[in-house]
């Protein structure tokens, strides 16, 4: 079966370590948050200038000064800071945010990701995807393994404009954990219960498969 | 006063000379930290042609949004510009340019603007349509694209408190862009919650000194929400 949204924010959030400052995208990338394993501490930073993100307010604590990337009202968790754009976008440019973690419409062999504009569609802007994909070393990438019409999404070459160039090296799917190195993604791990057919299929790029690939634990 | 007392009687004085043609820097995040009484000051002066760099440019009625009303706004330098629809049929039908810039890179060319630093290589937007048409150069093995600087006319910018000589500090997440706007203006307009005496504030804790303000106003705001997500109790 292909990973829920949860279950795949489930896997990512496997990747979280104690003490890592964790940039997360809008989307299955924030449900991560909702995953920190119990006795770990994570600080969320988002990009407009907050670093320890915390839940939503109550009604009684709303503040319309205290908004997160996506502009919902969020709160300031015990330890918080606030700071400039300049500063925020600094953290992520100058390379200290542990792991940053993000959608896309298209990956590929090379490490290209696509995220931010379809010709022909409305373009809203790229906001801070592109200074996150160039800065982070350590990026995940989360979507479906196909789009909603089956066609697949991992490609030997983005066809979309680019958010970044060689940028990518990790994709969690609702299918497969999928690492991107020597112009191939290596097939890592697959959903439970999905078979390896059902990833090569749906995996246009070149895909290198060992001789056998582990069921993800989601516990 | 001294003459470092920055405090203007009103709005109209707040924003005058500005005229015609102009490039507008703009504090703000979404909706949250914007200068939004300058904003409707803007409006009501009908300027027009004006050329706005802002991280986004305000919703339908209101923000930055009210000025696409009577078609003040010639070219948006922004890194996100959705949930506004009049904003949308503009840009469609090609009444204003759209130069979108990534969110780091508009922080920075902003920032940069106010420190006297002409260009600067960042790796964001290498090999993207971003990079097109601009200097690239590999440094260390890795490829950066040259960015511009960028100034204003005017900085529009809305910060918390500030004592009469424009020392202020911001609130939360309502910093965002103002400080790289306060200082990259030519002429900073400074719109605050409260201004007290000089020596009030604790001089350790100025986010932007007063040297970058010209113009200081005590004003109300509406601080709209633009996303209410609450959780349960």
């Amino acid at each position: 079966m292909a990973l829920t949204r949860e279950q795949l924010a489930q896997r990512v959030a496997q990747e979280l370590r104690d003490g890592y400052y964790v940039n997360l995208g809008i989307g299955i990338p924030t449900l991560v948050s909702n995953y920190v394993p119990d006795g770990m501490e994570v600080m969320l930073q988002s990009e407009n200038g907050l670093l320890g993100m915390g839940p939503f307010p109550t009604e009684d604590t709303i503040d319309a000064d205290t908004i997160n990337a996506g502009k919902q009202t969020v709160t300031a968790v015990k330890g918080a800071s606030f700071f400039s754009s300049a500063e925020s976008f600094e953290m992520i440019r100058g390379g200290h945010v542990d792991l940053t973690v993000l959608g896309a419409f298209e990956v590929d062999v090379h490490g290209n990701i696509a995220s931010w504009m379809i010709p022909g569609k409305l373009i809203k802007g790229m906001g801070g995807a592109m200074d996150l994909v160039a800065g982070a070393d350590n990026i995940i990438v989360t979507m479906t393994h196909a789009d909603r019409h089956g066609n697949s999404k991992l490609l030997d070459q983005c066809t979309l404009p680019l958010t970044g160039a060689a940028c990518i090296k990790r994709v969690v799917t609702d299918l497969a954990y999928l690492e991107i190195r020597d112009g191939a993604f290596h097939l890592i791990e697959r959903a439970p219960g999905v078979a390896v057919d059902e990833i090569k299929s749906k995996t246009a790029g070149k895909l290198v498969v060992p001789a056998s690939v582990p069921e993800m634990s989601l516990t | 006063m001294s003459g470092f007392d920055k405090v203007v009687p009103d709005v109209a004085s707040a924003l005058d000379g500005l005229s015609d043609g102009m490039t507008l820097i703009c504090g703000g995040f979404g909706l949250c930290g914007i200068p939004e009484n300058l904003i409707a000051e803007v409006k009501r002066l009908g300027v027009k042609d004006l050329s706005v760099v802002s991280n986004n440019c305000g919703i339908d009625g209101f923000g930055l949004g009210v000025l696409f009303e009577d078609d003040q706004i010639r070219h948006v330098r922004s890194s996100y510009v959705g949930e506004n629809k009049l904003f949308e049929k503009l840009f469609l039908d090609g009444t204003i340019d759209v130069d979108l810039v990534p969110q780091g890179t508009l922080a920075e060319r902003m920032r940069a603007g106010g420190a006297g630093i002409p260009a600067f290589f960042t790796a964001t937007g290498y090999g993207t349509q971003v990079a097109e048409g601009k200097e690239t150069r590999e440094i260390n093995g890795r490829h950066y694209v040259l960015e511009e600087a960028i100034r204003g006319d005017f900085a529009l910018v809305k910060a918390w408190k500030a004592d009469r000589y424009g020392n202020a500090i911001y609130r939360n997440t309502a910093r965002n862009f103002n400080p790289m706007a306060a200082a990259a203006g030519k002429v900073t307009v400074m719109e605050v919650e409260e201004i007290v005496e000089p020596g009030e504030l604790d001089p350790n804790f100025i986010h932007t000194p007063g040297i970058y303000v010209d113009r200081l106003i005590q004003s109300t705001f509406e601080k709209r929400i633009e996303f209410r997500t609450v959780s349960e109790g």
